[in-house]
């Protein structure tokens, strides 16, 4: 696996780290990419929505990743809980929120993620 | 007289086209113009080329300017000159005839051309693509000898493309990389209809296929696909995108990226040329569709008047112009939590609408089989106009809008009395008000008792029950059935009869026919429909590992702290020192942290990370060891006792039955876990009388037992029946569990299955009648044939490698914030 540099050269705001093409995810699946504090989960719709959200369900720390992914939504493989991807929010009575990231995605199937700023909130 | 400005136009598609058209209405004496054409021929509609493949039009029918128009307006067209250099400091465009052309303005127009994908054999004679008259003057050639076309791409061109070859009466393959047709406009229950629609036409379709090579010596032959299968071809057609033409431009110096780069006043890099069509890019899009071109074409026609409009981008629709295949699709129309969707399917008819929504306002659209108001949407999606007051009749169209909700008994009142309503069993109207009038018929079942209307397919049960409410009144209550999950009414039973009667073999099929709410379903009746799929199309059906939980997914058992446990079959709890070693050995290799003896006899090896599972597998199929499907909704242990081998009660081989049950059974998904055990006398110290199906082996035979369980509800089996022969004992158990498969509901144990249907029904179809229970046997060992593959082997040799590797890792200094 490669160490990979930002592939950026906007102002140090935010770097976007590209971390593999479209066709890396299966569609209504999931990859992850490891960061040293933890895995985040880069999630693939029908659609072909790309979202990154912390691998990590606001519960109990299940790897969202491994779950049933369905229309913008990942239902949790511990118990259940059903994670907005968009938002990053429990959805129904549940309550809880996952960081989110930004991603983007290129005309030629790239995508990257930007660790910093974006949509996220904070764990 | 005044010296008039010249301009020179390159390229003469629709968009410069349409701004001459303009430029002239307002302005005829403004310029001296003259336009290069790389084709031989005036300005025509290149969208009507379909209908010319086809048979439908003819060229002439589609020209846009013919000969006449441009000598009345004293344009110079260069028929067949293509321009070949830009000289920007004179200001000149050299055509390729050697002719020089001065001018004090340029507009660039050379539209796009056809990707072509980089395979052997891309350069063969008779590989074609789709974009100009030439084009299908060549497909018309090739047409009339008949033969076999296969057309790369199902996408807008590559569909008309196909029909028009099959019109002409070629064989016609389409081949396609995506799972779904058009997938970039359509979603997958749209891209489903389609698929069917196009086969409905005699076209072949393949999704999924990756094209490897064209072979044949100088000639096309045919078509190797990536799996080695090889299709016959006379011609291929490569449908497969567009390229903006911009080599022309950027030779001259111009900035080009994609295309070439305009700014909202259609101008280029140097402000004496202007741009337009496909050739541009503008704000990062290149459009390769008319109608935005023609918004770009009113801006240059304004601009070269010294005018000051302005273009700021498009938002576009499609559609497909092959006759009888209605579709229409714009905007964005992925989920969100922030947007909510209104999704319509009338199976019957073939329609599917799905609008997007979000903040009141349309966003998405996606309209199959009903495309009447497809123009409506869209206005209000362009007009971001606020949906909020119409919502609950927007899907139905502009007819209904603002009109007040529509009350589904007023739609089954209008029906004249000999309307048909149950098209399987021809009962009309008339006969189901009468027949509840007469016999004060109150429920669905003494309907369909009475009239046999909803008793088959029962696709029209809804409009059954529309029919009883709208005569009875409010004396109609509707059987309180319990669905699937939020996405559909149907339960499952209904699903599961619907997908045998209707031969639905796919998921978008089922949500398709069956009138599924949402687009893509939900964790509840994804998995479901995947195991009625696998269970009822044997080899035909494609599993669906996306629908499936994450321990079938990877085939091992999710743990709290997202590690795997792996669990290796030991047929019938025996084992050998070779086994053992091989394990104890993995369990060194790995550092895996806990191994246990589970309560289903055999060896659970736990806290492997997922990464390490394919190379655990490996080790252990080295050894002879299989997966033991301790994740599956499946069979999952066998469980035995030492038997006749050695026990000094034992009546039978206990052991050597439950291993080969086990190694019958190993594989078969199944609607919940099933387990089994054998005991070799009544002692039954394997515990088979708390198995889902159990064996108790006595003196005169095999004891066969159904429906226990002891897990959240202790139940003690009961006896099904006694068998003489071991032979016997397999062939019944197998048809046990075969018609639990086709009528268990999705996790819905034996023991509740049973509960449901009763030890009588089990009975009468496995004990009592032989020729059903030789078909269930038979059906059971079918289904086997390509259910016993070893998943840890198939993921050792790389399936599905994605889902045991990290997509990438970031190291630590950049991650760093
Ligand atoms: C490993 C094991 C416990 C052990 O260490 O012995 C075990 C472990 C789990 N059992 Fe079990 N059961 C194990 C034997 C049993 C038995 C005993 C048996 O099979 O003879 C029972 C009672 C018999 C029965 O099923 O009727 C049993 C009744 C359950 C139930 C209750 C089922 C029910 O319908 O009431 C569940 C929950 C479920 O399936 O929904 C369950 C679910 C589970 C799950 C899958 C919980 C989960 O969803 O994560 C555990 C998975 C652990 C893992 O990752 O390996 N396990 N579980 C046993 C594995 C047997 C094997 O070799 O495959
Ligand atoms: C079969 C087919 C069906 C389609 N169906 C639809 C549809 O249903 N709806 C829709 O909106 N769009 C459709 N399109 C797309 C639509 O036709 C195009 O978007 C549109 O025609 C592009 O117009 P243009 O003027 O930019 O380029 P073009 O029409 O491609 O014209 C460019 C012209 O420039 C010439 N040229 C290129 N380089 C030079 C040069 N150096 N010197 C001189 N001449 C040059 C080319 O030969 C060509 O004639 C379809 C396209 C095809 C091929
Ligand atoms: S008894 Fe409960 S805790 Fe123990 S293995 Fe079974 S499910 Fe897990
Ligand atoms: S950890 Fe995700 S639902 Fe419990």
């Amino acid at each position: 696996m490669n160490e990979l540099s930002p592939t950026s050269t906007e102002p140090k705001a935010q770097h976007w780290f590209t971390i593999g093409r479209l066709s890396d995810i299966p569609r209504r699946g999931a990859r992850q990419v490891l960061l040293p504090r933890g895995p985040i989960a880069v999630f693939r719709t029908q659609t072909d929505e790309v979202y990154a959200i912390d691998d990590k369900c606001p519960h109990k720390g299940g790897p969202l990743s491994q779950g049933i992914v369905h229309d913008g939504a990942v239902t949790c493989p511990l118990h259940n809980w059903v994670i907005d991807l968009q938002t990053g929010d429990a959805m129904g009575a549940d309550q809880g929120c996952v960081r989110t990231y930004e991603v983007r995605k290129d005309a030629d199937g790239l995508v990257s993620v930007s660790l910093s700023g974006g949509s996220g909130k904070t764990e | 007289m005044t010296i008039r400005k010249k301009l020179v136009v390159i390229g003469n598609g629709m968009a410069p086209g349409r701004a001459l058209e303009r430029l002239l209405e307002k302005a005829p004496d403004a310029y001296e113009i003259t336009i290069f054409n790389a084709e031989p021929r005036v300005n025509y509609d290149r969208i009507m080329l379909s209908p010319v493949l086809s048979g439908e039009k003819s060229y002439e029918d589609i020209l846009i300017h013919d000969d006449a128009w441009y000598a009345e307006h004293g344009l110079t067209l260069k028929k067949g000159c293509k321009a070949t250099a830009i000289d920007r400091e004179k200001k000149q465009v050299t055509g390729a005839d050697g002719s020089v052309v001065d001018y004090d303005k340029l507009l660039i127009a050379t539209g796009s051309s056809p990707f072509i994908i980089p395979i052997p054999g891309k350069d063969l004679d008779g590989v074609l693509t789709y974009r100009d008259l030439d084009d299908v003057e060549a497909m018309l050639e090739a047409a009339k000898s008949g033969g076999s076309a296969v057309v790369i791409g199902g996408g807008l061109l590559g569909l008309e493309a196909a029909a028009g070859l099959k019109e002409r009466g070629m064989d016609v393959t389409v081949l396609h990389l995506m799972p779904t047709l058009m997938e970039r406009q359509l979603d997958t229950a749209a891209g489903y209809l389609l698929e069917r629609a196009i086969e409905a036409r005699g076209i072949k379709v393949r999704t999924a296929a990756n094209t490897h090579e064209i072979i044949g010596e100088d000639r096309v032959e045919g078509v190797r696909l990536d799996d080695g299968t090889e299709l016959p071809a006379d011609i291929v057609v490569m449908a497969v995108g567009i390229r903006p033409n911009g080599d022309l431009a950027r030779d001259a110096g111009l900035e080009v990226n994609r295309g070439i780069v305009v700014d909202d006043a259609m101008q280029t890099s140097d402000p004496d040329i202007l741009a337009v069509g496909e050739c541009v890019e503008h704000r990062g899009t290149a459009y390769g569709l008319v109608a935005p071109l023609y918004e770009m074409a009113a801006v240059v026609a304004d601009r070269l008047q010294d005018g000051s409009a302005t273009y700021t981008g498009s938002v576009t629709s499609t559609r497909l112009k092959v006759t009888g295949i209605d579709l229409f699709s714009a905007g964005d129309f992925a989920e969100g939590k922030d947007r909510e969707e209104i999704v319509l399917r009338d199976a019957t008819n073939g329609v599917y609408k799905r609008l997007v929504i979000q903040e009141d306002k349309l966003i998405g659209i996606v309209l199959y089989g009903d495309t009447k108001d497809g123009a409506w949407f869209f206005q209000l999606m362009r007009d971001g106009a606020s949906i909020e007051e119409m919502r609950e009749t927007l899907i139905f169209g502009q007819n209904y809008a603002g009109g007040s909700p529509l009350d589904p008994t007023a739609a089954v009142a209008a029906l004249p009395d000999d309307a048909e309503i149950c098209g399987c069993n021809g009962v009309c109207k008339s006969k189901i008000v009468g027949a509840i009038t007469e016999h004060g018929l109150t429920s669905l079942d003494e309907v369909r008792a009475r009239t046999k209307a909803s008793a088959s397919c029962g696709s029209c049960t809804g409009l059954v029950e529309q029919l009883m409410a709208f005569t009875l009144g409010d004396g109609f209550v509707p059987d309180a059935v319990q669905p699937m999950c939020g996405c559909t009414d149907l339960s499952h039973d209904d699903v599961r009869r619907l997908i045998v009667a209707k031969e639905l073999k796919s998921i978008p099929a089922v949500m398709q026919e069956l009138e599924w709410k949402t687009s893509c379903g939900c964790a509840k009746c994804r998995p479901a429909l995947n195991f009625y799929l696998v269970a009822d199309w044997p080899g035909e059906y494609e599993d669906d590992y996306q629908s499936r939980y994450i321990n079938e997914r990877v085939h091992a058992n999710i743990q709290k702290d997202g590690t795997y446990s792996v669990v290796p079959r030991m047929w019938g709890g025996m084992t050998s020192s070779q086994e053992l070693r091989a394990i104890a050995d993995v369990v060194d290799k790995f550092g895996i942290p806990s191994v246990k003896v589970t309560g289903g006899q055999r060896i659970d090896l736990l806290g492997v990370p997922k990464e390490n599972l394919p190379a655990v597998w490996a080790d252990l199929n080295a050894a002879g060891m299989v997966s033991g499907h301790a994740y599956a909704k499946g069979l999952r242990t066998v469980k035995t006792c030492v038997g006749t081998d050695w026990c000094r009660f034992g009546t039978q081989d206990s052991t050597g039955l439950g291993v080969k049950i086990e190694k019958m059974m190993w594989g078969s998904w199944t609607p919940h876990k099933v387990k089994m055990a054998v005991s070799g006398c009544p002692r039954n110290c394997a515990e088979a009388t708390c198995k889902d199906i159990g064996v108790i082996c006595v003196d005169s035979g095999y004891e066969l037992h159904v429906g226990g369980a002891a897990g959240m509800h202790i139940k003690g089996t009961e006896v099904m029946c006694s068998v003489e022969t071991e032979a016997e004992a397999l062939e019944y158990c197998a048809a046990v569990v075969q018609l639990y498969r086709e009528q268990g509901r999705y996790l819905e144990r034996i023991y509740k299955w049973m509960d449901r249907v009763g030890l009588d029904a089990i009975r009468e179809q496995v004990v009592e009648d032989e020729a059903k229970r030789t078909a269930l046997f038979e059906k059971f060992l079918y289904s086997q044939r390509f259910a016993q593959k070893d998943p840890w082997a198939e993921r050792v040799a790389g399936k599905d490698a994605h889902e045991f590797a990290p997509m990438n890792r970031i190291a630590m200094r950049e991650a760093a914030e």
